[in-house]
């Protein structure tokens, strides 16, 4: 599903910053992967082309055989659009939307009809328990809910892929392991998942993980965790 | 992206964003309030302006005697000139070129009386020529008769022309024309009822200057001209007649042709020249002040989009991390920015024009007294025309978003990483 080449990046803030020095790297369909490394490792640069929110140098980067290279900024958001959903560390919901219209609004980018689209998410909503707070603002939901809220938006275009920077980034320990049990959960309906994290715990429910030092791929470790509990 | 539901886009971002709209509208409404007011108050000036030379003949020129200032071939300074039947002949004869028609006024000593049956009011009493009405604003409305003409000067009628206040004392049924009334002891025909702008308590009353000279002439001495003039189009025309006018009426008097105080001319045209030179400053100032303000209003409109987009770049971020393409959020921006202009510009450009109506109201045809029976409308009409309300309003709304799509266009071209890691 995910085909990456000799993916290269450099930033030209004042002195040149090479972050990614060829990354070549095969997730296939359903997986759940996490990627790991300290930071200033690339691991959010590579998160950030995986889901076409930047650019890459050189190499190519192919998803679901579409080769993603020097898209238009229209192109590219109606593949994010169609084929990623999004988790942030810090939610990223719009202040003055409620719930609601927060995870109504990549349908609203589909054209789907505001109807159409507020009864899907009242459904993605209820999935999640958070019916009872669908008119509420983001700054009157907790951490948790927030970051739900952000989970039922990353699924209601039901994308391919599902990106999460940091998701528990922002969360106590116990609203962390919530937040990981809905993901496993997503993920055990066949969702393709990758996971940015520097926190251990995360990952060892990853069944995958890729750790990332100084813009290469140190090593890619498979967890075996059968008796893992949802 | 054109699509009913970007209203319910555009009306949640803004119901969330009370302030940010607020601030915007008002700077829209209250520039477009401002530029219709500021030009209403500037078109009531200038209408009022217009209507106190517009029923003044422009080719007149008036001759008032005055007193020396220089000595002169050995005559004292300070002496009177008084005009005469002389300069009169000397004005026809010599400036047949220039003057068509002079024509005199000449002001009955003493207080006259005039008396119908047992009511009297005290009025001046002038002869004047048909022309007089070329220099002093009367109406004579419709069966209110006549003013004195020429048949009255020819044969020295006794007729008189008598002002609408002292009718209202004398004839207090209104059935003055016809009848005929006392001045002193000499009885006049009345042929016309006038009225003027002034409200002074004596007003005058206006008889045949032939039959007020051949009645109460002391000697041939006249108040003074009124030349009616020809072909002086031009400025220089005009001094150079004036100049050697004064020339002629100087060797008759004997004062000296440079001394301006000798006789006292009032060229019409001169006037009108310079009341056209300050509308037109008035004008211009007024324009030049509108624009400004319409250009503050564009900065502040423009200045606010700055900002909205500054502040909307994390949120933008969001939308295009979630699908949406640079196109729809410069869309979404632009309807939202056209939307707020038009809606309060149009608040603006209301509350402006019943401002001015207001003006109008209180305070439009308003004549205010400067001195004597000297009176001025100072405003008249203080409205826009309504195209160039809707105009500025326009121009407002087309401005200000134009100066919001260089920042809008800017925002957008922001990488979606970048815009998310904004503040």
């Amino acid at each position: 599903m995910i085909h990456l080449e000799n993916i290269n990046k450099t930033y030209h803030n004042g002195a040149p910053l090479h972050v990614l020095k060829g990354i070549n790297l095969d997730i296939e369909k359903g997986e759940f992967v996490s990627i790991m490394g300290a930071s200033g490792s690339g691991k959010s640069t590579l998160l950030n082309i995986l889901g076409i929110l930047d650019n890459y140098d050189t190499g190519d980067y192919y998803l679901n055989d579409v080769l993603i290279k020097n898209l238009s900024e229209t192109k590219s958001a109606d593949y994010r659009n169609r084929m990623i959903g999004f988790i942030f560390q810090s939610f990223n919901l719009i202040p003055f939307k409620n719930a609601m219209e927060n995870v109504a609004l990549p349908l609203f980018y589909q054209n789907v009809s505001r109807k159409k689209r507020n009864v899907m998410a009242m459904e993605y909503l209820d999935r999640l328990g958070l019916k009872e707070w669908a008119q509420h603002m983001p700054n009157e939901l907790s951490g948790g809910q927030k970051q739900r809220v952000a989970i039922a938006r990353a699924l209601i275009a039901q994308p391919q892929l599902i990106l999460a920077d940091e998701p528990t980034g922002a969360l106590d320990s116990k609203t962390s392991v919530e937040v990981m049990n809905i993901l496993k959960e997503v993920n055990g309906n066949g969702m393709t998942m990758i996971v940015v994290t520097h926190d251990p715990n995360v990952a060892a429910r990853t069944n995958k993980i890729i750790h990332l030092k100084d813009g290469i791929i140190e090593s890619i470790e498979i967890n075996h965790h059968e008796n893992d509990q949802i | 992206m054109i699509r009913f539901d970007i209203w319910q886009e555009i009306y949640s971002s803004l119901r969330r964003n009370k302030l940010r709209t607020f601030l915007t509208g008002f700077s829209v409404a209250w520039g477009i309030f401002i530029l219709i007011v500021l030009l209403g108050a500037g078109n009531g000036l200038i209408h009022a302006f217009e209507e106190q030379s517009k029923d003044i003949s422009v080719n007149t020129i008036q001759i008032y005697p005055g007193q020396t200032s220089k000595s002169y071939k050995g005559l004292k300074e300070g002496r009177n000139i008084y005009l005469d039947e002389t300069d009169r002949h000397l004005s026809k004869q010599d400036f047949q070129k220039n003057i068509t028609k002079v024509s005199a006024t000449m002001t009955i000593g003493g207080s006259p009386t005039l008396t119908y049956g047992d009511d009297y009011v005290g009025a001046g009493v002038r002869g004047v020529y048909p022309n007089y009405r070329d220099v002093e604003p009367m109406t004579i409305g419709v069966g209110k008769g006549r003013f004195i003409n020429e048949l009255d000067i020819r044969d020295c009628r006794k007729v008189i022309v008598i002002n609408e206040r002292s009718r209202k004392v004398i004839f207090p049924k209104n059935d003055a024309l016809g009848k005929d009334i006392k001045v002193g002891d000499i009885m006049y025909h009345v042929v016309g009822v006038y009225k003027d702008r002034g409200n002074e308590q004596n007003s005058t009353a206006y008889i045949p200057f032939t039959t007020a000279k051949a009645i109460y002439a002391k000697g041939d001495t006249i108040d003074n001209l009124i030349l009616t003039t020809k072909g002086l189009n031009t400025e220089k025309a005009n001094n150079d007649f004036e100049k050697s006018y004064r020339k002629v009426i100087a060797g008759h008097h004997k004062f000296d042709p440079d001394d301006k105080s000798g006789i006292w001319i009032w060229n019409r045209f001169t006037d009108y020249l310079q009341t056209l030179q300050t509308k037109n400053v008035l004008n211009t100032a007024i324009w030049v002040i509108g624009i400004f303000t319409l250009m503050s209003g564009i900065v502040g409109v423009s200045n606010i989009m700055l900002i909205t987009v500054r502040e909307r770049t994390k949120e933008f971020g969001i939308r295009k991390a979630l699908g949406a393409s640079p196109s729809s959020i410069l869309w979404l921006v632009i309807t939202e920015s056209v939307f707020i202009t038009t809606i309060f510009g149009y608040v603006g450009m209301v509350l402006g024009v019943a401002a001015t109506e207001y003006m109008n109201f209180v305070a439009g045809n308003q004549t205010f007294s400067m001195g004597g029976d000297w009176h001025v409308t100072i405003f008249s009409n203080p409205t826009v025309d309504i195209h160039v309300a809707i105009n500025a309003t326009l121009t407002l709304i087309i401005a200000g978003t134009l100066a919001g799509l260089f920042p809008a266009r800017k925002a957008v071209r922001i990488k979606p990483i970048e815009a998310l890691q904004s503040e």
